[in-house]
């Protein structure tokens, strides 16, 4: 069993990562590194009480009467160039006619908030009652956080890199070696090798993911609610498709540098536009059709289905069917087309 | 047709390869024997390579017969991947491996074999057995290739310029291995440009050129079919006298004259009486000798002689 050749191709792959620190550090440290700071920079604070200013002393204290807004009072020059500067969010001025003029970017959502707070202060102060009751019940769970949506992205991210970069770039250093040529005299059966990256990948990967969702669970309290089979069978089956995807990368390139070069074109466009970082929403419609067939975009919505919401496979079929089509495609491309020397 | 009770470990009939507009290799024809180290020894470009890649599966040829221990490779290529050991001229191995796991590696590939152990034993790098095969000097990774040929017991070796870019006794260590190997009676083909290699490891030295074969024979064999036993070399002369090379043609026992960038080489075969007709007639040009050396005739002379050309192009 030991000296099955599978077994010692797995295993030289396996020693091939594990030796090579670079390696280790962009598949274990980064993401970590990444969802820390990023996940520190973006913290949620306690709601900030918003700076506005007022012309008038009448209109100032009615305005204090909202203790989320702190409230300043400048002569009309000087209110119009704090706004300008961004020291304020709004400026309260009298116009004619009786009536309060807020001065405000409304592309801002600070702006905007800061406007509905005074004006509500302004009219309750003028006598408003409100005809219906209200009161507020305050949530902050876990779930809709900034590092909660993050974190699949990281993960995602990170499942196309270590699967793109880890094949194609052996794959091509081989064949520059001319390691491929000499294995390719031997009675070594040809699937065997491809196979040997397969398992050696989805080894890595239980380490890879555990390590991730295990830092982002201690240290930010990052849910993971989906079941874990179904989270399971996410990553395996992406890593197959990324996996695939390195093959036909690597599969005819002879330099390292080519090989680097296309890697960053396919992988560099979805780390913006594959909602990584941010809702992959806020691209324009037009674009949304291709973005969500991207395999990145698919992994990363089927993740955060899974661990945010608990979504069910079968929900999730759509991403699925888009892996499923890109790993089948690039598989099947780079069976024709690969080259052993 | 087999010779004899035994198939011949290689034979080659016609073989004709052209890579886009260049004629690698124009009809070649070759037999080697089972139990014998066999050469190809010629300049780079000869066709050696890409006629020992034909012979290991590598490469189609164009057109020709090639049978490798009486099989084919259209029809029994896994029968001759188990049976064969190849020694490319520039592998690299994985770097991050140990040599046991190098080793361990290519023995999984065949059904029977010795221990990697074994194999390290007799390549002589037990020492290093679990270094780092980055860690390893020049000649250490090539003992590791050699190695890795020999890990499925092959019955026929192939070893494409084995001591190219080693240092004088790297070479020495490999070649001691080599003739072990041939004494243990495996069948070897060897390419080479070095003609010492050819020369002491080689039973039967084929020589190439531009894809062709131009001579065949035991080195003894081509070294006395070119009539010169010795080749004396010397430079004489320095500012003012020149030395004129045409009266040397006459002397006595001289065959040939060349002359080259600062030397001078004469062949003769008869070493006794064509020094002192040299240092004769230097002193009746009135030139002074500045450097004098003879060998005997070498296979790299062979090659001269045939084509003009050195086996190592300067």
């Amino acid at each position: 069993m030991a000296n099955h050749p599978l077994t010692q191709l797995t295993l030289v792959r396996f020693r091939e990562f594990l030796r090579e620190p670079e390696a280790l550090f962009w598949t274990f440290v980064f993401p970590i590194l990444l969802a820390a700071g990023l996940g520190l920079a973006f913290r949620n604070r306690p709601p900030e009480v918003l700076q506005v200013g007022a012309v008038t002393a009448n209109l100032a204290q009615s305005l204090r009467t909202d203790n989320r807004l702190s409230v300043r009072k400048f002569t009309p020059t000087a209110g119009l160039q704090a706004l300008r500067a961004g020291k304020i969010a709004m400026l309260a001025a009298p116009g004619t006619g009786g009536v309060i003029v807020y001065e405000y970017d409304d592309t801002n959502p600070e702006g905007r908030t800061a406007r509905m707070l005074a004006d509500q202060a302004v009219q309750r102060a003028a006598g408003r009652t409100d005809l219906v009751g209200s009161h507020d019940r305050i949530l902050r769970e876990p779930g809709s956080r900034y590092i909660d949506f993050l974190v699949p992205g990281l993960l995602g991210m990170s499942l196309m890199n270590s699967g793109i970069w880890g094949i194609a770039f052996t794959l091509v250093d081989s064949r520059r070696k001319k390691l491929l040529k000499r294995l390719v005299a031997t009675p070594m059966p040809r699937h065997h090798y491809l196979l040997s990256f397969a398992l050696s990948r989805l080894l890595v990967l239980v380490a890879e993911v555990g390590v991730l969702l295990g830092f982002s669970a201690l240290v930010f309290q990052v849910p993971a609610r989906g079941s874990w089979l179904g989270l399971t069978v996410l990553c395996v089956l992406s890593s197959l498709a990324f996996g695939a995807m390195g093959l036909l990368i690597g599969s005819r390139v002879q330099t390292v540098e080519a090989a680097s070069g296309i890697m960053n074109l396919v992988t560099m466009p979805m780390w913006i536009l594959s909602g990584v970082f941010f809702s992959a929403q806020r691209f324009p419609d037009a674009l949304q059709p291709t973005i969500k067939a991207l395999p990145l975009t698919a992994i990363i919505d089927a993740l955060r289905g899974n661990m945010l919401q608990g979504a069910s496979l079968m929900r999730l079929a759509p991403q699925l069917a888009i892996l499923g089509g890109w790993m089948i495609v690039c598989f099947t491309a780079a069976l024709k087309i690969f080259r052993w020397r | 047709m087999s010779a004899g009770p035994r198939h011949a470990a290689l034979r080659i009939r016609n073989l004709r390869k052209t890579y886009k507009d260049v004629v690698a290799v124009a009809g070649l024809d070759l037999d080697v024997p089972t139990g014998e180290c066999f050469g190809l020894l010629g300049p780079n470009g000869a066709g050696k390579t890409t006629t020992i890649e034909i012979c290991e599966g590598l490469t189609e040829p164009d057109s020709g017969d090639v049978e490798v221990l009486g099989l084919h490779w259209k029809s029994d290529a896994n029968r001759l991947r188990q049976r064969l050991g190849i020694q490319l001229q520039e592998t690299q191995l994985s770097e991050k491996l140990t040599v046991l796991e190098t080793l361990r590696l290519f023995r999984s590939f065949y059904h029977q074999g010795p221990r990697a152990e074994e194999v390290i034993a007799l390549v002589q790098l037990q020492e290093k057995q679990n270094s780092r095969v980055g860690g390893l000097s020049g000649g250490q990774k090539q003992r590791l290739a050699l190695a890795c040929a020999l890990v499925g017991r092959p019955a026929l070796l192939f070893l494409d310029e084995p001591t190219t870019g080693l240092d004088p006794q790297a070479r020495r260590q490999l070649w001691d291995l080599i003739e072990r190997l041939k004494l243990a009676g495996r069948s070897i083909l060897l390419t080479t440009h070095y003609m010492d290699e050819a020369e002491r490891l080689c039973e039967h030295v084929a020589i190439m050129d531009h894809g062709r074969m131009i001579a065949l024979g035991t080195p003894r064999e081509l070294i006395a079919s070119i009539g010169v036993e010795h080749i004396v070399e010397f430079s004489a002369g320095g500012a003012g006298r020149r030395l004129d090379t045409e009266p040397l043609r006459n002397l006595e026992g001289i065959l040939d004259v060349k002359s080259g960038n600062d030397s001078v080489l004469l062949q003769t075969a008869k070493l006794h009486l064509a020094v002192p007709a040299l240092l004769t007639e230097l002193d009746r040009q009135q030139v002074a000798l500045t450097e004098l050396r003879t060998h005997s005739a070498t296979l790299e002379d062979v090659f001269v002689t045939l084509t003009g050309r050195h086996l190592r192009d300067e």
